[in-house]
């Protein structure tokens, strides 16, 4: 099985065009990732949780930065510029710090689940374990915000080749976890039709500052130009850009400033419809009949 | 392949965190800290001085700037001691012309073999850090209990044998065990550095405060890792000031590594930074002890 067969291959020319709400071009949606990593995590087979041994100090207070401090400087420049958060949540963090997660919650933001933790991967789950995560990241987000999650970002990007099947089978609506595309996917399960939503590594905090070692203002300038192209492309045939975030990173003194110019400047420019991944979704699927 | 059932469970998913170290704390939602002056933001330049012995350790780790090549790595060797002899006193030099005081977070083996320069620290009204025996003397999780112990107990009574009692502790690379806490505490340290996850003081359950030097910040992680230039680090530590002042109350940790910063090509742009940072008006600029105790002065907050 050399191709795993997610989806059909549909070149970039000649699509049929995808208009946004407002007859705008391009969708933006800002996908913070509300993260709990373990300090201890069991270990996983496949894969190690922390490079040191535990507790992975600056590892460990890294994320919890996002935590205590981040949030709450990403969180007010998205709602200063009209930017919900669609959210990626380890949902233990309605345990752990329900706060950051009320907060989320009071500003309009969607969750959608990435797992229980950040530090427990699916690699090698029964069937039975992933249908479990699901029903628990259905629950504990219910019981926390009353929103039903439709969508799922595998925890820590961890998969099985079940996931998808399992997530339609939950009635979940769309996927973060394939880069395959600048639009809105469809893509065919076992148990029905799931939407994959265009999410991003390459514009990733994640990747631009551990991956790309940006500076700040520089992954701000890679921010607008992601925005530019896809905005002016967007006019034969309307695209999605994502803006995934992780407090521990964007949150930080030094980047949240520039961060916030791009926030202005997508906002201010006019062409961006500006929703959470659910909307994006349903624009699409009213557009592209299954 | 199955997972273990086991790996489904999760006995500490509860309120708070996961471990019982310090306590969860939103740094929005306390009260105000408001610095000397009323200067909304506390500047924390903490040199390090570092002895990397030529015969590098990997247990329980290789520190970073440790010795990269076979044995005998003259060049890493040298290059690190550079920082020691020629580069240190830049940023001493750079300090005391503006009457600015920092912390140095120094081996106490760099205070044994270079006199001189534990003088000219303590000369200059600058505050001792203890930053482990050496650079080989680094701790995690794997190392016994007892070597841990050792190493903090040697570092304390090697300090008290040169006369000083240094209330801050920094770990080589920030690594601690879970019994570090406890550890540093025994042997009289105050207050650390290592867990970088505010930007203010705050106090462990065991009653020891962390000060966060935070390493995003520090000029190892944006000269060395990232690969900035001298003029992208001073920006990037600009912005951070006017983000954290604009805050008001916050704590902006510089880590100062002589031979990164204060190499002859990138010193004077870090000199200028201090003017413009002073220039500004609303930075007061202290050791990390002095930050400690304004934050417990004029918070109502326990730390």
């Amino acid at each position: 099985m050399d191709d795993p067969r997610l989806y059909a291959y549909l070149p970039y020319r000649n699509r049929p065009k995808l208009v946004w709400p407002g007859n705008r071009p391009i969708a933006v949606w800002v996908a913070p990732n509300l993260e709990y990593y373990e300090i201890d995590p069991p270990a996983h087979p496949k894969r190690k949780s922390w490079p040191r041994p535990h507790p992975d100090v600056v590892g460990f207070s890294h994320r919890d930065y996002g935590n205590r401090v981040g949030h709450w400087r990403m969180a007010d420049a998205m709602s200063e510029f009209g930017f919900p958060g669609s959210v990626s949540l380890s949902v233990a963090l309605c345990n752990h710090h329900p706060e950051i997660v009320a907060d989320g919650a009071a500003r309009g933001w969607e969750f959608f689940s990435h797992g229980i933790y950040n530090t427990r991967y699916a690699y090698d789950m029964s069937v039975d374990q992933e249908r479990a995560i699901i029903r628990d990241s259905l629950e504990t987000v219910r019981a926390s915000t009353g929103q039903t999650i439709r969508g799922w970002l595998a925890p820590a990007l961890t998969h099985t080749v079940n996931t998808l099947d399992l997530i339609a089978e939950a009635g979940l609506d769309y996927t973060c976890d394939l880069y395959h595309d600048d639009q809105p996917t469809p893509i065919a399960t076992k148990n029905g039709l799931l939407t994959a939503i265009p999410y991003s590594l390459e514009v990733n905090d994640h990747y631009g500052f551990f991956v790309y070692n940006m500076s700040p203002r520089d992954y701000a300038d890679t921010l607008i130009r992601q925005y530019e192209r896809l905005a002016a492309e967007g006019e034969t045939s309307g695209t999605v850009m994502c803006i995934p975030l992780h407090a521990y990173l964007i949150g930080q003194p030094h980047r949240i400033g520039p961060f916030r110019e791009v926030l202005r400047h997508i906002a201010n420019d006019g062409r961006a419809w500006i929703a959470r991944a659910g909307e994006i979704v349903d624009a699409y699927r009213a557009q592209v009949p299954a | 392949m199955t997972l273990d059932p086991g790996y489904l469970d999760y006995p500490r998913r509860r309120p708070g965190y996961d471990h019982d170290l310090y306590p969860w704390s939103n740094i929005h939602s306390r009260p105000p800290v408001r610095w000397p002056d009323d200067r909304p933001l506390a500047v924390w330049p903490c040199i390090v001085a570092e002895f990397f012995p030529i015969t590098p350790s990997d247990v329980p780790f290789r520190a970073p700037g440790h010795m990269q090549t076979a044995f005998p790595d003259y060049r890493h060797y040298t290059a690190r001691d550079y920082g020691n002899r020629v580069g240190i006193y830049r940023l001493l030099d750079a300090f005391e012309a503006r009457g600015l005081r920092a912390s140095v977070a120094m081996n106490v083996a760099v205070a044994e073999r270079c006199p001189a320069l534990l003088q000219a620290v303590l000369q200059g009204g600058h505050e001792i850090v203890a930053h482990s025996t050496d650079m080989n003397g680094a701790i995690d999780g794997s190392l016994p209990a007892e070597a841990e112990q050792a190493i903090i107990a040697d570092t304390r009574a090697r300090w008290t044998a040169l006369g000083h009692t240094p209330a801050g502790w920094l770990s080589v690379a920030r690594s601690q065990s879970f019994r570090t806490a406890d550890l540093l505490l025994e042997q009289g340290f105050r207050w650390m550095a290592d867990w970088c996850n505010d930007d203010l003081p705050y106090a462990f359950a065991n009653g020891i405060i962390n000060l966060p030097l935070n390493h995003e910040l520090s000029d190892r992680q944006i000269i060395n890792t990232t690969q900035a230039s001298a003029d992208s680090y001073c920006q990037q530590i600009e912005d951070a000031a006017d983000w954290l002042a604009g805050e008001g109350g916050r704590v902006l940790p510089l880590q100062l590594t002589p031979y990164i910063i204060a190499l002859p090509y990138r010193i004077a742009a870090f000199e200028a930074l201090l003017d413009r940072m002073l220039a500004r008006g609303d930075c007061w600029f202290a050791g990390g002890g002095a930050i400690i105790e304004a934050a417990q002065a004029v918070s109502s907050a326990r730390l």
